[in-house]
């Protein structure tokens, strides 16, 4: 039977697991939304801007675990998309984008709406392709989803003409293996490989294991937490590592880097092995790299051959599948122990926690640390948190401990301002279910607040607390700290967020006290028709402490000046 | 130092426009590039002379969907070849040099005006710079290189390990992919 190119798109689409499109319809492509009509089983959310669509994407990828679909028109449409697409990039997040694209005769000819968008999104894609015959689109739609959920996951980007949308062809879908000729599927480690890693896994008297994004993309918790339980390991996070290992675990030193624990980073900095578990040495986890960890051996298993020896050279490096390569590693280990480095460990962690995070001033002020905290008790640490970037962030990454996976999405590579309210929309939608939890400031807020349509219109059960501390806050304590207090551009005069809400008929209730805060979790967990919100108005002054300056050594933190009373 | 790699890369359209893309948003100097058919149609050669970490550009081209095949040939016996066309300012005087040069370089002259004469020299990068630095006082009008092409010596093969072409149609799909 012959189908029209926008068909055959939909029928691959349905052949690919999609229930869910994140979408902007506009000229050029119209055929593919005319299409949409005849196949109901496709659910089309319509966002209010194209980079809402491309987070929303990306949120229900990182929620489960399913490749996330965007559609944008031509010109404005797909150039609108690109901060997604970068975001999921940075994030190895697997989403595909279908934008529209004038038709083939009019490429080329600076047509209205017309951008050369397999141009501007090479760099930003893991692989893009332009349709130009509606014979090859099939086959195109398969590998494209091949490609995004394979290997690295990533963003891939299908341009598609208007006249193809309107041609038609046979459909045939193209079953099969896809063999692309450079992607060299992820190998087992080989024999000396494992013997050289598990040499220095013997050797260790200080090990610490740095577990990333990959842990989780590999599956592979079980296979670390395992590791670390038998060779005594400790464990820190990146920020995307987080809910691959239990946080409230003896052997976790919760986050590492930039704003990570104080006792991660000496850990990281005194250690004499580090096993580096599908993460890539960003330089938020490690400062200053002619100081990073000088003492330690490295072993670093990645997906990923270009990550390994980019930035920190190692010793023994494996490319692989970490969930494979652990399996093969787990049967010849041995149990350890490493009681004096444990013990060292701990001493760093009582100092800490009275120095930095758990110690809060008593005060009579909101800390926006006090809310994310005692979110964290009221949800019974159960929530999947989206969160924005910047402050609340780091504050959610320091104070809600996650031993879930999938469980915390926030933009890590790219952090990009405006993923949260979008991301957290694709990831309720995706799970289906009412605990998205989508923690927001008023800066990053104010960027795609306007996805309150989409949420509303789609009934969409998620939970916002909007910290406003009516400042762009992280950039306020760069400027508190490194140019003197000059706050330049960062404090924010903002609408009544309550009656914004209001007006989108969303329910919205303002906290200011600390007793308030989980009487109004419970309200907002109440709520399951729509979304819901809650304004915390916080301290506008707070910082994030520890704070290892941007190209400073990992160890030379900025600490918390005055500890005072535990309140936490 | 500089390191030459020679990459086999699907033959469709935007995949010299994705290498070096690659190469400039990574901060790899490209000394020569250049890009010809191969015995199979639907493959392409490269060899790339760049000045950077050799295993970080070839890990960045396997990320490639396009790229087949690619290694690294500095340590390796190879053929080198780079073509010039140099067109020289010439008079009764000078002719006679450049024809003397030429057969020095084992170079030909390909076009022959009254002003000027149009020089063909073939050989490694060296050579060729050598004979250019003896033109240069002669008077240079215009010069054009090819950039390097090289080959491994003997029966060290870079082979596209059975290569099969992407897509429904086989080769025959026009859509960029």
């Amino acid at each position: 039977m012959k189908l029209t190119g926008a068909e055959i798109l939909l029928e691959c689409l349905i052949r690919e697991g999609v229930d869910t499109i994140f979408g902007y319809p506009g000229g050029a492509n119209l055929p593919i939304y005319d299409a949409m009509t005849k196949y109901p089983q496709l659910r089309h959310v319509l966002t209010r801007h194209e980079q809402g669509a491309t987070h929303a994407a990306d949120g229900y990828a990182r929620a489960t675990g399913r490749v996330g679909v965007a559609m944008a028109t031509s010109g404005p449409g797909a150039t609108n998309m690109t901060t997604g697409i970068a975001t999921a990039m940075m994030d190895s997040s697997p989403i595909v984008c279908i934008t529209g694209q004038v038709p083939t005769t009019a490429i080329g000819t600076d047509a209205f709406q017309e951008t050369d968008v397999t141009g501007v999104t090479l760099p930003i894609t893991k692989h893009n392709y332009l349709v130009k015959d509606v014979n090859d689109l099939a086959y195109i739609v398969r590998e494209a989803f091949h490609i995004a959920r394979t290997g690295r996951p990533g963003p891939v980007l299908i341009d598609f003409p208007k006249d193809i949308q309107n041609d038609e062809a046979e459909f045939v879908y193209p079953e099969g293996e896809i063999k692309l000729p450079g992607y060299r599927p992820p190998r087992e480690a080989r024999e000396e490989e494992i013997e050289a890693a598990l040499r220095l896994i013997e050797e260790a008297e200080r090990p610490v294991i740095l577990a990333g994004h990959g842990v989780l993309m590999s599956g592979a918790m079980q296979e670390v937490l395992k590791f670390a339980e038998l060779t005594q390991t400790p464990f820190a996070l990146t920020l995307l590592g987080k809910g691959g290992l239990p946080e409230v675990h003896p052997l976790s030193l919760g986050m590492m880097g930039m704003h990570g624990t104080g006792y991660a980073n000496l850990a990281i900095q005194n250690a004499d092995l580090l096993l580096a578990f599908g993460m890539r040495f960003d330089d938020r986890v490690t400062g200053n790299l002619e100081t990073y960890a000088q003492q330690a051996r490295k072993i670093h298993i990645d997906i990923d051959p270009s990550e390994v020896n980019k930035v920190v050279p190692v010793d023994v490096p494996i490319v692989g599948d970490l969930k494979t390569v652990l399996g093969q590693m787990l049967p010849r280990l041995r149990k350890l122990s490493h009681k004096e480095w444990l013990a060292q460990i701990r001493d760093w962690m009582e100092d800490a926690d009275e120095r930095d995070i758990v110690n809060q001033q008593v005060t009579d002020k909101l800390l926006a640390a006090h809310v994310i905290r005692d979110m964290w008790e009221a949800t019974k640490g159960q929530a999947v948190i989206v969160t924005d970037v910047g402050q609340h962030q780091m504050w959610e990454a320091q104070y809600y401990p996650h031993d879930r996976p999938h469980t915390l999405i926030t933009s890590g590579g790219l952090g990009t301002m405006g993923f949260g309210l979008p991301a957290a929309i694709g990831a309720a939608i995706g799970l289906g279910t009412n605990d998205v939890w989508l923690i927001v400031g008023d800066g990053g807020f104010q960027m795609t607040m306007t996805e309150l349509g989409t949420a509303m219109q789609e009934r969409v059960p998620i939970k916002i607390a909007l910290i406003n501390n009516g400042f762009l806050g992280m950039v306020r304590q760069w400027q508190e700290l490194f140019y003197e207090e000059r706050y330049n551009a960062t404090p924010m005069q903002n609408p009544d967020f309550i009656k914004l809400a209001k007006a989108y008929d969303i329910p919205a209730r303002r906290v200011t006290k600390r007793e308030d805060v989980k009487k109004a979790v419970a309200w907002a967990e109440g709520i399951n028709d729509g979304p819901v919100l809650i304004e915390f108005a916080v301290e506008r002054m707070d910082l994030v402490y520890p704070m290892v300056p941007a190209g400073a050594d990992l160890h030379d933190m900025i600490r918390r000046p005055a500890p005072s009373d535990r309140t936490i | 130092m500089k390191q030459t790699l020679v990459a086999l890369v699907e033959n469709k359209p935007g995949v010299l426009n994705r290498v070096a893309s690659l190469f400039r948003r990574r901060g790899f100097n490209i000394d020569s590039l250049t890009v010809g058919r191969t015995e199979n149609p639907a493959i392409s050669r490269m060899t790339i002379v760049v000045d950077a970490d050799a295993d970080k550009v070839k890990t960045q081209l396997y990320k490639l969907v396009n790229v087949i095949q690619v290694e690294n040939v500095t340590e390796l016996p190879e053929i080198s070849r780079d073509l010039a066309l140099v067109k020289v300012q010439v008079n009764s005087q000078t002719r006679g040099e450049v024809v003397q040069l030429c057969d020095i370089f084992r170079a030909h002259i390909v076009d022959a005006t009254p002003e000027a004469v149009i020089v063909e020299i073939t050989g490694g990068e060296d050579k060729i710079t050598s004979m250019i630095e003896l033109l240069r006082p002669i008077g240079i009008l215009e010069m054009v290189r090819t950039g390097i092409v090289t080959m491994t010596r003997g029966d060290h093969i870079l082979s596209p390990n059975g290569y099969q072409p992407r897509g429904a149609n086989g080769n025959g799909h026009t859509s960029v992919i």
